[in-house]
């Protein structure tokens, strides 16, 4: 299985295809090239009721090319990497950028600033590499079958899956750049189902799940424990029920708060605010959450889920404050819209194959606070915890928000009943100055985590009175 | 459509007398290398896409795009195991290695001799496109989002800030199975889309239009669909959403406008009558084949046959040709949509909706173009028959927990009904209910069915497919708002 290792040579040969790229578009009349390299393997093992489901495994590789040429632009790719195919492409590509019209802003960085020295984050494990299909099967299989198990209403199952990826990505530009890195990155998820005859004339099924996932093998939780605790979560939603239309304490689990966070930065770019799509223009400096609200963006954590040495426009990466004890930061930038915004880019900049460059979080935290997660249950008399939320109706331009809900009702401090088919809403303005209690209970399993925390109050739709 | 419209730069290498042409005997090759460990199906897909995308913004043309993706995917059955392979290189070793990888799921079984007779499978011509928009000068598009811009700046001078995009791909497939199979097919497909901020006093609002489907340049000639009116619509919906007011929270009646509110049908009903759910009994109406599970009013096909509609498929992505699919007649369940895996279960014949993203996925049962029919009723009769409600306009999209079938989906422009007449605009807001409890709720059916002009996008397991949805106007006698006011 060594044939699916990322190696230095790998990364190596990528830097190589991308650099002879910016040359050939720079032959082919480009003022200025940017190229992005990404080669990949994934493997996907999925098992349901103790069968194999589905195996599949595959690598990929592909090229995307940017061209700048008196400030207009022109993007493309292609997976074909041989020399002449990639001749073609440049004369195409510079071809396709003259219909563009010239954006005084688009030009590439100064090259004083891009990255030299490219920090190892410990973003690659070999092992993961190793694993075989038969294993990812056994692990998946174990993790359902440890749903199954634990309790006799589990009756049947999504199916357990556990998956890899494997990349290289490297990134050459005409201003000088040229880096490459790899990152693997495992994950097993369960999703167990059982029967909810709570209402005998309206039987439903209950669907859950838990997962775990991590760059490093070692890191990953057992098979076994992520089987039992989505079993617990699926169990837990059984007789679930309206509650009343009302306004109350709404406690967000650290699966739901990190989406919450995800949102505040879709508000808090720079791309956003030089369109005008976001609440927030304007308000860089202003108290726009709660004081307890602290959100960093740290592309530098070793081993980080979103970790990445160098951005989209070739920069070196940085940590950077999104929200500061709830005042907002300088909003997260690449160049381009920096320059929109008159300013420097934060070295936020993210870069699909297909696409220009644009600002994208890295690892989004929001900082743990002080109270124990049990102390802030006991602390809200009443109210929803919410576990699960659907559907899109966030408004960025008016801070609008409104989503369907799944979760439990707070009395006393305690979770009771569970609840399900409501909605919460509030203006997001509100809702993040309405944080009154933040836990202790932070945890970095995903690019974007935040803590357990509590909003005073948002208006929860449900049963009329 | 007919090949001999297109430039051999659109052509798929894989096509004959392309430079990798793949034949049956190549075809046959494969396929017996994939069974060789035993499998008990098999099949191979080729793709080739070449896209492009344009987008205008402060005025400007801003950025160019064009993609090619070509690749083939290799899919190997063994009972209801799937082994799945890809590989974007169509090099005789590495579509064999494809072909031996998604084999392994049957390792051990042992091999047969296998050869087949391939026969073409005969299809259908849902898009005959005189005209594919690729073959146009990229000028002739510039020139689209231009007046779509002006339009929109020309409906009011609040509107500040106008995005116009236009996208646009020909993807073409080749499929052979290892029951003897063969398909071939040509897809165009565009979209246009315009987004507008309007601001006054410091309130900014957003509103958006569009639409498109398996067409070509002549989409635009009809009048309510030229660049000018989506301009147009972006911008209206934009300045009437300024003077929106916080929307009601709790449950009350809902009129749906006819067309996009399909969205709801989509979310409520659809997901949930795919067969693989209901093979695996995941799904609220798994067993309810036969059972009333809607008012009587309500009968709900799914038809891949509609002419240029977005979702419309000539042949699907298992070589079935597209067909009108009744899902629900006057309430009751009359069938699912399959794919190969779910049709075999059942032991029905397939219905034409195994749908895959791309080469690099296996299909799926998916939608394609999702209707609710016509009923008795005039559209102003019903929104007259309203005390106090929601009249739900436009949308932004909508999500589905397939287990006990509670759906969401968000209103982007709605109205408040009052004494049977829309008032006052709405701020966004999400519409939360039980796909079964809402669809029998449906006591008022309008007379004016409509299909929406083509802009949705369906995600299921990661795979994205173009898909159109259709409805009359519809009067929901009582769901949960999501609003702020009590």
């Amino acid at each position: 299985m060594s044939g699916l290792q990322v190696t230095e040579q790998t990364i190596k040969e990528l830097c190589d295809a991308a650099a002879l790229t910016v040359e050939l578009a720079k032959k082919a009349g480009a003022d200025d090239a940017e190229v992005l390299v990404r080669d990949g393997s994934e493997l996907t093992a999925k098992v349901r009721l103790g069968e194999p489901e589905l195996v599949q495994e595959a690598t990929s590789r592909a090229l995307g090319l940017r061209v700048l040429r008196g400030g207009r632009r022109a993007v493309t790719y292609t997976s074909d990497l041989r020399r002449e195919a990639l001749e073609a492409l440049c004369a195409e590509t510079v071809a396709l950028a003259d219909l563009a019209e010239p954006d005084e802003y688009a030009l590439p960085p100064d090259p004083a600033l891009l990255a030299k020295h490219i920090p190892d984050l410990d973003l690659y494990d070999p092992r993961v590499a190793e694993v075989e299909a038969s294993w990812a099967l056994r692990e998946a299989k174990n993790g359902e079958a440890a749903a199954r198990r634990s309790d006799p209403r589990i009756t049947n199952s999504e199916g357990a899956t556990w998956s890899r990826v494997l990349g290289a990505t490297a990134f050459a530009t005409s201003g000088g750049f040229v880096g490459g890195y790899r990152g693997s990155y495992a994950s097993l998820v369960v999703e167990p189902l059982c029967d909810d005859m709570t209402d005998p004339g309206n039987p439903k099924k209950r669907n859950g799940y838990w997962w775990t996932g991590s760059r490093f093998l070692d890191q990953l939780e057992v098979a076994e424990a992520v089987g039992i605790e989505a079993a617990r979560r699926t169990l837990a939603t059984i007789g679930s029920k309206k509650v009343e239309t009302q306004e109350c304490p709404i406690v967000f689990d650290p699966e739901i708060a990190r989406s919450i966070v995800g949102t505040v930065f879709s508000v808090a770019n720079g791309s956003s605010f030089w369109r005008k799509s976001s609440y927030l223009v304007g308000r860089e400096g202003t108290a726009i959450a709660s004081p307890l609200v602290t959100i960093i963006d740290d592309p530098l954590i070793p081993r980080g889920p979103g970790s990445r040495p160098f951005d989209g426009d070739g920069l070196p990466t940085r940590k950077n404050m999104v929200v500061d004890k709830g005042v907002l930061g300088p909003v997260l930038c690449d160049v381009y819209s920096g320059r929109k915004l008159g300013r420097a880019s934060t070295g936020s900049a993210g870069r699909g194959i297909g696409g220009n460059p644009g600002p994208t979080t890295s690892n989004l935290i929001m900082e743990a606070g002080t109270v124990s997660r049990e102390e802030l249950l006991r602390q809200t008399d009443r109210g929803l915890y919410v576990t699960s939320l659907m559907g899109f109706g966030f408004n960025p331009v008016t801070g609008d928000f409104s989503r369907g809900a799944q979760g439990f009702w707070i009395e006393k401090g305690e979770l009771t009943f569970p609840v399900s088919e409501v909605t919460i809403a509030a203006n997001f303005d509100q809702i993040l100055k309405r944080i009154d209690l933040v836990a202790n209970d932070l945890v970095l399993r995903s690019s974007t985590a935040a803590p357990t925390f509590r909003v005073s109050h948002m208006m929860l739709a449900g049963t009329s009175k | 459509m007919t090949t001999t419209t297109l430039p051999p730069t659109l052509r798929a290498p894989f096509s004959a007398g392309g430079a990798s042409a793949i034949d049956a005997q190549l075809a046959n090759r494969l396929l017996s290398l994939a069974l060789d460990a035993g499998g008990d199906y098999a099949d191979l897909y080729f793709e080739f896409r070449v896209s492009a995308d344009y987008v205008l913004e402060e005025e400007q043309v801003r950025t160019l795009g064009r993609g090619i993706t070509l690749g083939l995917g290799v899919r190997v059955t063994k009972g209801d195991a799937t082994g799945y392979a890809y590989t974007e290189d169509l090099a005789w070793e590495k579509m064999a290695h494809a072909a031996r990888t998604a084999g392994q799921i049957a390792a051990g079984g042992g091999a047969k001799p296998f050869n087949v007779d391939l026969q073409s499978v005969p299809t259908p011509q849902f898009y005959a496109v005189p005209q594919p928009s690729l073959v146009v000068p990229a000028v002739d598009k510039l020139a689209l989002l231009r007046a779509a811009d002006k339009a929109a700046r020309a409906f009011d001078p609040r509107i500040v800030k106008v995005q116009v995009s236009f996208a646009e791909s020909i993807k073409e497939v080749l499929l052979f199975t290892s029951d003897g199979r063969m398909a071939t097919d040509i897809q165009p497909i565009m979209r246009f889309g315009v987004s507008a901020v309007a601001e006054d006093n410091g309130k900014r609002q957003s509103g958006s239009g569009g639409g498109g489907g398996r067409y070509g340049m002549e989409y635009f000639k009809q009048a309510e669909r030229d660049a000018a009116a989506h301009g147009k619509e972006a911008a209206r919906v934009a300045i009437a959403m300024l003077d929106a007011v916080d929307a009601p929270a709790g449950e009350m009646t809902v009129v749906l406008a006819p067309g996009d509110s399909g969205i709801l049908l989509h979310e409520a009903v659809g997901h949930g009558l795919e067969a693989d759910f209901n093979r695996k009994q995941t799904s609220n109406y798994s067993g309810q084949i036969g059972k009333k599970v809607a008012s009587d009013l309500c009968t709900v096909v799914d038809d891949g046959t509609i002419e240029g509609s977005r979702g419309a498929i000539n042949v699907d992505d298992e070589g079935y040709a597209g067909q009108n699919n009744v899902l629900i007649e006057n309430g009751v369940l009359v069938g699912y949509m399959h794919d190969r895996l779910s049709a075999k279960h059942f032991g029905i014949k397939p219905t034409g909706n195994g749908r895959r993203e791309s080469f690099r996925s296996m299909p799926l049962p998916r939608m394609t173009n999702t209707s609710l029919l016509a009923g008795p009723h005039g559209p102003d009769e019903i929104i007259k028959s309203v005390k106090r409600g929601v009249y739900a306009k436009r949308f932004s999209g909508g999500q589905v927990n397939i287990s006990n079938g509670d759906f969401v989906f968000s209103l982007s422009e709605s109205y408040l009904i009052e004494d049977g007449k829309l008032t006052s605009p709405l701020k966004g807001v999400n519409l939360i209910g039980n796909g079964p409890d809402v669809l029998r709720r449906v006591d008022m059916l309008g007379s004016d069915y409509q299909l929406s002009d083509g802009i949705w996008t369906c995600g299921k397991d990661g795979q994205s497919v173009p898909v159109n949805v259709g409805t009359p106007t519809v009067r929901i006698s009582s769901i949960t708002v999501g609003g702020t006011q009590v």
